[in-house]
């Protein structure tokens, strides 16, 4: 069942103080995201990917299409009960504290009594913040707002939550937290659906991604849909490895990057499998620390089609 | 009603906890005991001109917490963007315009109600060292009850301000929406005078357009009955309850505007 639906959603922007005219910032962008999906929405910087969101969320007018969240038009309070929402680079009081402004937003979603603060601490624990949640708002660093803004978007267990750009100012164990709660609300039934740059995270948390560049849909479906893992070749890394040994191997190896003493990087072709490559690797002393397939990342497909998208409309 | 509540509840606590209204309400007391000293330069006016200069303060500080609260109070959380997750809950745009008025509206009570205290303590001051036979020539008790009612009417006009600064804040920035909300703060205390600008110019065109303007502006002039409080000259108690019909009119009309505005406006 789609969750969220988007058909033929356009915005455009007055630009030009003297002779405004229209800029189309989204063109009819036609979206449907199941239940339970972790969806990712992916584009470079002005790609249209902050304002579908704020589209969602109606916090602008569409141009022209509609918005469907939870089968009903968006924007209406019984949707809103059900979402959660976490803003780019959020921003929330500076004098009250997280746990003050967890209440007030469980409030706001009907929340009473003795339910309120033990949702409130629950959803801090959640996101890992501990003592801090007594401290107000204006004292916390970047990183600390991004996880109060997450805890704010799940404050109502939500059906569906929309973050917009999640990993921003998070720091890596931060980014493996946020991984771990988007696969953690997955798990409970929840449908995420993220907008990111950070395409290794697309990678290991999306069942399916829509890519946009210029304000247009490039491309949309499951990963292994929109393009093939295609194997270009192995990476091996080797210890003790000695001259005579390299200079043996070489006609086979595509490159032999030198690390340190001994120690090198070697890329082989993808064919033939490399079992036996490493079997001569034994038989001349040298240990094999790590044997890695190289394949297409997303981040390649990425390059190359939101590159092709942008010169189609550049011309160039 | 319950998010409207809320919101307020929200504004009232940020607004407190903020350290700007406190100095207004520090520097407004300290010009109240301040009218104590000063009024011992003046003999026989003393009681006079500290009820004039406290009354004065709380107007003047209140006005400045009114503005300059008020004006941010939607322009902020526009330009900080918390209004973004906010506006994704459970609460229309409607409600939540209605939660930062009656949040600041509150804010300017518990503030004003503060600088009244110190107000009557430095008169109940006043009146204890003061001879009983001194105390004959007073047009006023020094504790008198009406001067409330004047304290309350300068809400009743802040509250207009807080309106008005709240309506420009919903589309214009910060700092225009300040200089405007001022601005017709000082046209509203003469606006009455463009009632009968007949006498004044005889060409009708004006005259109509000085007569739109008078409906238009706000009218703040009947809010000030300090001097009359001040030298016990009574006021009419359905004055007052006219005066205060109006600003709930004028309010209304504002604030359905506030939130006409605010509904269809775009975030960017």
């Amino acid at each position: 069942m789609a969750v969220i639906e988007t058909e033929e959603l356009s915005k455009d922007f007055q630009v030009g103080f003297w002779r405004p005219r229209p800029y189309r910032a989204l063109d009819r962008l036609t979206l449907s995201v199941n239940e339970g999906e972790v969806f990712g929405f992916l584009g470079p910087n002005g790609a249209g990917k902050s304002t579908t969101i704020k589209l969602l969320m109606q916090l602008l007018t569409p141009t022209t299409g509609t918005v469907r969240i939870l089968g009903q038009p968006a924007g209406s309070l019984a949707v809103k009960q059900r979402i959660g929402f976490l803003p780019e680079n959020p921003y929330f009081y500076d004098h009250l504290t997280a746990e003050e402004l967890l209440t007030y937003f469980a409030k706001l979603f009907g929340l009473r009594g003795s339910d309120v603060p033990s949702r409130v601490s629950q959803v801090l624990d959640e996101v890992g913040l501990g003592k801090e949640r007594r401290l107000r708002l204006r004292q916390y660093s970047k990183g600390m707002v991004q996880r109060v803004g997450l805890a704010q978007a799940l404050i109502n267990e939500p059906d569906v939550v929309f973050l917009d750009e999640p990993m921003s100012g998070l720091d890596p164990l931060g980014r493996r937290h946020v991984r771990q709660l988007m696969l953690r609300l997955r798990d409970r039934g929840c449908t995420v659906f993220f907008s990111s740059h950070i395409l290794s995270d697309a990678e290991s948390l999306c069942s399916r991604v829509a890519i946009l560049a210029q304000g247009r849909l490039v491309a949309s479906g499951r990963l292994s849909e929109i393009f093939a893992f295609e194997l270009r070749g192995w990476e091996l890394v080797v210890d003790n490895l000695s001259d005579v040994a390299r200079q043996a191997l070489t006609p086979r190896l595509l490159a032999a990057i030198p690390l340190s003493h001994g120690r090198y990087t070697l890329e082989l072709p993808p064919e033939p499998a490399p079992d036996a490559f490493v079997h001569e690797l034994g038989q001349y002393g040298a240990r094999v620390l790590s044997l890695n397939p190289v394949r297409d990342t997303l981040e390649d497909y990425f390059v190359k089609t939101v590159g092709a998208a942008t010169a189609r409309q550049t011309g160039l | 009603m319950r998010a409207i509540a809320l919101v307020a509840g929200a504004v009232f606590k940020e607004s407190v906890r903020d350290r700007v209204p406190y100095s207004m309400v520090a520097f407004a007391v300290l010009l109240i005991a301040a009218s104590f000293l000063i009024s011992q330069l003046t003999a026989g006016q003393d009681i006079k001109i500290i009820k004039d200069l406290g009354l004065a303060a709380i107007s003047w500080f209140g006005l400045v917490i009114a503005v300059f609260i008020g004006i941010g109070l939607v322009s902020k959380e526009v330009e900080r963007r918390s209004v973004f997750a906010l506006l994704a809950k459970p609460l229309t745009r409607g409600q939540f315009i209605l939660g930062k008025y009656l949040g600041l509206v509150l804010t300017l009570v518990v503030n004003l109600s503060v600088m009244a205290v110190a107000f009557y303590a430095v008169l109940f001051y006043f009146d204890s060292v003061t001879t009983d036979y001194l105390k004959t020539a007073w047009p006023a008790p020094a504790l008198d009850p009406r001067l409330m009612l004047a304290i309350g009417l300068t809400i009743a006009e802040l509250a207009i301000v807080t309106a008005l600064a709240l309506f420009f804040s919903t589309f214009s920035s910060p700092l225009l929406s300040a200089m405007l909300t001022l601005g017709l703060w000082v046209a509203g205390h003469f606006s009455g005078d463009l009632r009968n600008f007949e006498a004044v110019i005889d060409a009708p065109p004006v005259v109509a357009l000085a007569r739109g303007l008078y409906y238009v502006l706000p009218n703040l002039a009947p809010f000030n009955i300090r001097a009359e409080v001040a030298h016990g000259v009574e006021v009419s108690g359905t004055t007052i309850a006219l005066t205060l019909a109006y600003a709930v009119v004028y309010i209304g009309i504002l604030l359905t505007a506030a939130m006409a505005i605010f509904q269809r406006r775009d975030f960017k």
